[in-house]
Formats: structure tokens, sequence, C-alpha cells
């Protein structure tokens, strides 16, 4: 029962002011989402907290507001934190469930910081990608036992066998689901443009496919999640693939959530719920207790788009991954998408957020060999997510097994994004995870399209430059090779599973 | 047009279905059907009219966009799944798991349902799903509904309660109608207003009830001469206290 006095848990950040060069403009002011600023007679912070957004300080003409950690200080404790002891007395003052956004941000460590690429020297000459063209083009889809060709009647080679749907990206990054809901319409719109020009694919999230967007639906994977929202049939038959969400990296085991008051009207209609009301997806899809009925469920998505699609199922990382991704492409999966704990979300229990879930590089390397061991490797696409943050970490993603990855929080943050992680509260001062107008049309698709694009382009070329130092020209080559690869600071228990050698091995 | 299904692998069977409607067949009799699954998902065209003379196998009319369907028996799991429009009527029992994410159209069951029937059903504007059962239904029934009308009859009882434990939990739109006695405890939650029918609630299902009674046989005056008790949500937010976002 919440306790009816002002609330004791102090501020994180504060905000400080050079008075003295401030022009008054109030552009600070206006533009903080949060009411965290207001203007007596000069900027003085405002009723509510400052989460350290930093539109303030990187829309100030001046250059005039700097954003400080609050200092409080308070004594060091290994144990009890200071975000823990807050987090204690805010649920003290509830009695509810805590929610964050974003990814879990606590040190568990990053493995692909323990992971080192090779390159040739001497005995392997390497590539030079500005002279050499490098294939990094990727096939998504399930691929065929043998691949048999025989002659046409032009007397030339032809493909005899019949091939699954198959998904043609440029490159191996995609955009990872991110609902309508949890971004904002213009924010959707920026990732759909941007996969539309670099020939890359966006996934609409379990918030359905607005009306706007329907232009970009033919490189998009639609989701097909357990509150089912947005899903009709012209939704699975205007799109590039249908993926079914079992789960997502940041809340494994729990269904979406989206906060009543970012269900405003245009996302009451794309989702047919009442507006205002949160949109509570359930934990499992109701229909689907077991793997028999995974299978059910993809084929009736085959049936329902008379087999043109590729399907696939997005899961959570967890224990007993290789397990569960075997049985699911055994369930007619076309590819399956591993979310690791470090995936992003709009809003998350923060204990299910920091607790549950495992890193998404044992998920990827375990399941790529659990695959391979079964003989079925070829049978589904591997693509994987959860804080992939630069080139290298696709490489090394690529190394380990990936046919592909998904990037969320990194063009979030080519939009703008600090994460600040106060998505689910819909006050986001960049326009990106708010459905409040004032603040959503700040969010320029023309602008931040070609900074999204710009992100994968990037990648892209320093892709080129680590294929070429590795001596491959096609990703294809590096594909699974986890001989490129070295574990340094980790232990045996940690390279084994990896499956990859110690450095100087 | 005639489809003989017998021994016919559900695939092929679908495809035969898709094909019959692309080439213009706006009524389809399937006959010796046995289970096939899948029959009717993500049809289109409220011309389209197929009657299943046998029993259809799971998820039948999944993703469905406009086509009535007759069942000549019952139906069983997942029939209706997340329907977008359309109607489907089953002249017998029906399985788990009807209307999953339900987003339009009518399905009515002469007869009883099973387990999680219209869990998580959607309605906007005029689009509206609406299931009927005529007997009874078991648990789960109407779960985190969002819209749409959910009917559940009790004509014939067969020793069973009109509805089984965690009836509309989590609802947040749309209503839920028992008619007669129902155990008060299979709808023990704070959040879940009930009340007797208004005048308004009836007259507004009052052509679902007659579209049920025509289609099996039922008088009208029958299903009305008993009370109905309507589950609405009390709030839009049953579990908004429960979720703290300050920083």
């Amino acid at each position: 029962m919440r306790i009816a006095t002002k609330s004791n848990v102090s501020n994180e950040f504060r905000q400080v002011v050079d008075h003295d060069r401030c022009i008054r403009c109030k552009r600070c002011v206006m533009g903080c989402g949060f009411n965290a600023l207001e203007f007596t007679d000069r900027v003085v912070p405002g009723p509510e907290p400052c989460v350290a957004c930093h539109f303030c300080t990187t829309h100030c003409p001046q250059g005039c507001i700097e954003i400080e950690r609050n200092p409080h200080a308070r004594r060091e404790h290994d144990v009890w934190s200071v975000a823990q002891q807050k987090r204690i007395l805010r649920q003290a003052e509830t009695g509810g469930v805590l929610l964050s956004a974003m990814g879990n941000d606590r040190p568990w460590g990053v493995l692909w910081d323990n992971l080192l690429l090779d390159a040739c020297q001497v005995t392997n000459p390497s590539i030079d990608p500005l002279r050499e063209p490098m294939e990094l083009r990727t096939y998504l889809g399930r691929k065929p036992e043998r691949v048999e060709v025989e002659y046409g009647p032009d007397g030339k080679r032809r493909l005899k066998t019949k091939l699954a749907p198959q998904l043609e990206i440029r490159t191996p990054i995609i955009f990872a689901g991110m609902s309508l809901g949890s971004i904002s319409l213009n924010a959707q719109k920026s990732l759909a443009m941007a996969a539309k020009q670099v020939g890359a694919l966006w996934n609409t999230g379990e918030g359905g496919l607005h009306a706007d967007l329907r232009d970009y639906a033919d490189c998009a994977i639609v989701q097909c999640a357990s509150g089912r929202f947005g899903v009709h049939e012209r939704y699975l038959k205007d799109s590039a693939a249908v993926e079914i969400k079992i789960g997502q990296g940041a809340k494994p085991g729990i269904g979406g959530h989206l906060p009543g008051r970012k269900v405003s009207a245009d996302i009451a209609g794309t989702r047919m719920i009442p507006a205002g009301s949160d949109a509570l997806s359930p934990a499992p899809h109701h229909d689907i207790y077991s793997i028999e009925d995974l299978r059910q469920l993809i084929y009736a998505l085959k049936e329902a788009t008379e087999y043109q699609k590729p399907v696939g199922v997005k899961i959570a990382a967890v224990h007993n991954v290789a397990a569960i991704a075997s049985g699911i492409v055994r369930a007619g999966a076309d590819y399956v998408y591993l979310d690791g704990f470090r995936g992003g979300t709009g809003a998350a229990p923060t204990v299910v957020r920091d607790h549950i879930g495992i890193p998404v590089e044992i998920a990827l390397a375990v399941v790529d060999e659990r695959l391979r061991r079964e003989g079925i490797r070829h049978e589904a696409s591997i693509i994987c997510a959860g804080g992939i943050r630069c080139s290298a970490d696709v490489a090394k993603a690529i190394a380990l097994g990936a046919d592909a990855v998904a990037i969320g929080t990194a063009a979030l943050i080519a939009f703008g994004c600090h994460v600040c992680q106060q998505c689910h509260t819909g006050n986001c001062s960049w326009g990106i995870t708010s459905q409040r107008p004032e603040l959503a049309r700040r969010l320029d698709p023309g602008v931040r399209s070609e900074m999204a694009a710009n992100l994968l382009r990037a990648w892209t070329e320093e892709l080129k430059e680590i294929l070429g130092a590795l001596g491959v020209n096609a990703v294809e080559s590096l594909r699974g090779s986890r001989d490129r690869l070295r574990g340094i600071n980790l232990t045996r228990e940690m390279l084994d599973p990896l499956g990859v050698k110690h450095v100087g091995e | 047009m005639e489809i003989d299904a017998q021994g016919v692998y559900y695939r092929q069977l679908n495809e035969m279905i898709r094909d019959a409607v692309r080439a213009g067949e706006t009524h389809l009799i399937l006959r010796n059907v046995n289970g096939q699954r899948y029959i009717g998902a993500g049809l289109n065209g409220k011309q389209v009219t197929i009657e299943i003379n046998g029993v259809p196998g799971n998820d039948l009319a999944a993703f469905m966009d406009g086509p009535t369907i007759h069942v000549r028996n019952n139906a069983q799991d997942g029939c209706a799944n997340t329907m977008n429009d359309g109607a489907v009527f089953v002249h017998g029992d029906a399985g788990d798991v009807v209307g999953y994410g339900m987003r339009g159209g009518r399905v009515y069951v002469e007869r009883h349902v099973g387990y999680r029937v219209g869990i998580h059903m959607k309605a906007y504007k005029n689009q509206s799903p609406v299931i009927v059962a005529g007997g009874t239904a078991a648990d789960f029934f109407g779960e985190y509904l969002a819209g749409g009308t959910l009917v559940v009859l009790g004509l014939e009882r067969g020793g069973r309660p009109l509805v089984g434990d965690y009836c509309g939990t989590g609802i947040h739109g749309g209503e839920i109608l028992l008619r007669g006695e129902y155990d008060p405890w299979h709808v023990a939650t704070e959040h879940i207003g009930v009340g007797a029918a208004t005048d308004r609630e009836m007259a507004a299902v009052r052509p679902h009830l007659e579209e049920f009674a025509s289609a099996f046989g039922v008088p009208v005056a029958d299903i009305l001469a008993e009370l109905f008790t309507v589950l609405r949500p009390k709030s839009h937010r049953p579990f908004g206290d429960l979720y703290i976002g300050r920083p």
C-alpha cells in the first residue's frame, strides 16, 4: 500500500546551470520531458527528478547546463550499494514491483570483451577491402540438406532443389523488434526507412504494424507475440517474415508490458485495446504449452501465409537454451532468434531484467554446437541479439556461429538515446520512447533514418576491414569459424561452452 | 463445390480450399473431414462459406478474415485462434483455447467449450468479437479480456459448473455474460465488476443470441427466460498500482 508522503528516495542527478552565460532562452526547460526543470527568474531544478537524458545539455546554445551526480556522498558498501538501498526504500514506500527499462546494467561482465579475433600474417595473405569486393550478403532461412542441379531446356544449369523461403539481407545486421508503443511511430519509421535504404530488415515488435508504415512491410519481420497485437491476415501476408515471440532477453519468462500512460489513442487503435489500459502480454502463448504446440502455431502461420514466408521463433537465452533451440528447429522454425540477458526493453520489472537470463555469447555458442552435432544446423538460421555494441561484436558473433545479429539499443543511441532507463515513463525528451505528441514529433525520421542507416553502413565497412584482416572475402567464410577467436581472461569452464581456445594456444 | 477430404493430408486439403476460393468458388462443402488442421487458416472473403462434415482438427479458422464456417460436428482446440472477422458455427462441443486473441467476427458453439477460451480478445470501434457457448466453459474463461463479448448460456450443463476457476481474471475491456446460476467463487477477484445485465447490455447482445438460436434451433424465449449476470472491468488498469515506475 502506497505511503502517502513525499518520497525520501534522493535524486541521483542534479542540474548545474552557469547563470552568467545563460541567455534565458528556456530551451532546456521546454525540452525536458521529465518536468525536471523550471524557470522562475532563472533556470532552476523542477519538481521531478532529473534522469540524465541530456536533452537539455545537447540543445543548450550556450553550453551552460551540466548534469552531475547528486553529491550526497554515502559510504561505499559492497553489499548495500546506494542503488540497492534506494530500491528498498522505494518498495517500502509503495509496496509495488519496480519497473525499469533498457537492458541489464549490472556488472556481470561482457563476454565479447573476453574474445579476440585473429588476423593473417605472412602464411596466409590478408585481403584489402578497398581493392577487392567483400560478400556480406546473407540469406536467412531453412537451407536444404543437399543442393541438386539440373540442365534446363536452354542447356544451362539451374537449381533443381526447391528452396524454402529465404530472407536476403545485404549485411548481416538487422534491427531488433521494438514495438509501436514502447517506441514512437517516428522512431519506428526511422528504423523502417533505414532498413529499406540499406537492404536490411526491421522488426515491428509486438505492437502491430501502423498503417503509415505499410510501405515498409516488405522489409519487416512481423511479430506474433502472446498478446497477438495487430496480428491479422494482411499483416502476415505483406511482411518479409513472421516471428513468433516466445520471450525476450530483457524479461525471460514474462510477457510484454506497455504501461497505460503510453497507450495513446493511436496505440489503442493499432493494438485494439482500450486507451490508457496497460497492454500486458500474457506470459506464455496460451496456445503453446509444449513443443508440439509450437509446431502447431508455426504451421498455422505457414498455412495462413501459404508457405511463402519464413517463420522464425524468438526466445530469451536461458539455461538449456541448446535443447530448446533444437526443439524449435525440429518444430519447423526457419530461424531461431536468441536474445541474451543484456537485451533492452521499454518496461520490465527490474529484478527480472537484471537477474534472469544468460549471456547471448554463450547461448549462441551452445546452440550452434548442439545443432551441428545433431546434424540440423542447416535447417534454421541463427540470429543473435542482446547488447551488440559494435562491428567487432558482430564479427565475433558470426565466428561463434550466428547468421546475423540484431541491434536495438545501438539504433536508439543513434536517435539520441542516452540510456537513462526511463522509457517506461513515456517522458523521453528525445521522442524515442514517448507517445506524447509534443515529444514524439521531435524525432525527425528524415534525419534519424539517415543516422541509423549510417550506423549500419559504418559497421558494414568495419566488418569488411575485419574480414580482410582475417584473409577472407565473404562473411560465409567466417561463419562458425571458432578457430578465428581466442579467449582472454577466461576460465576453462567458460572457454569450453564457447568452444574457443585461450590466447596463446 | 464438394471436396472429399477422405485420406487427404491437411496441407493438400487446405491448398485445394485456397485454390477453389481463388478460382471464385463461394460455397464449399467438405466431406469426411477427420482431424485435418488449419482449415480456413488465413482465408479471407466474406462471400465464402465452408460447410465441414466430420470433425476438423486444431486451429480451425486461425487468422481467418471474413468467411463463414459451419461445423456439423465438434471442433477441436484453437478454433478461431486470432480470428479477425467471419463466423464459425459449431454444432457440438469445441475444445480449448477458442478465440485466443480474437479480434472480430463471431463464434457460436452449440454446447460446451473447454479451457482458456476467449483469452485476450480485443476490440476497436465497431470491430468487436463475440463468442457464445450454449453449454458450459472451463477454467480461465475470458482471462485478460481487452474487448469483445463472451457469453455462456448453460442451456445444458451436464453436471458441470457454468464456468470454471479464474473466470475473467485481468479483464480490462469488453464484457462476459453468464446466464443463470454460477458459483461466485469462480469470479472471485477485486478487479471484476459483477452485476445484473442492464437493458442496454441485453439489447446489444440480443442479435447474437438470436443468431445462436436460429443456428441451433433453440427458442430465443428459452434463452431470455433466465437472468444474465455481466462481468465488467472495474478499471482499465486492474494491475495499475502494482508496478512502480519512478526512478
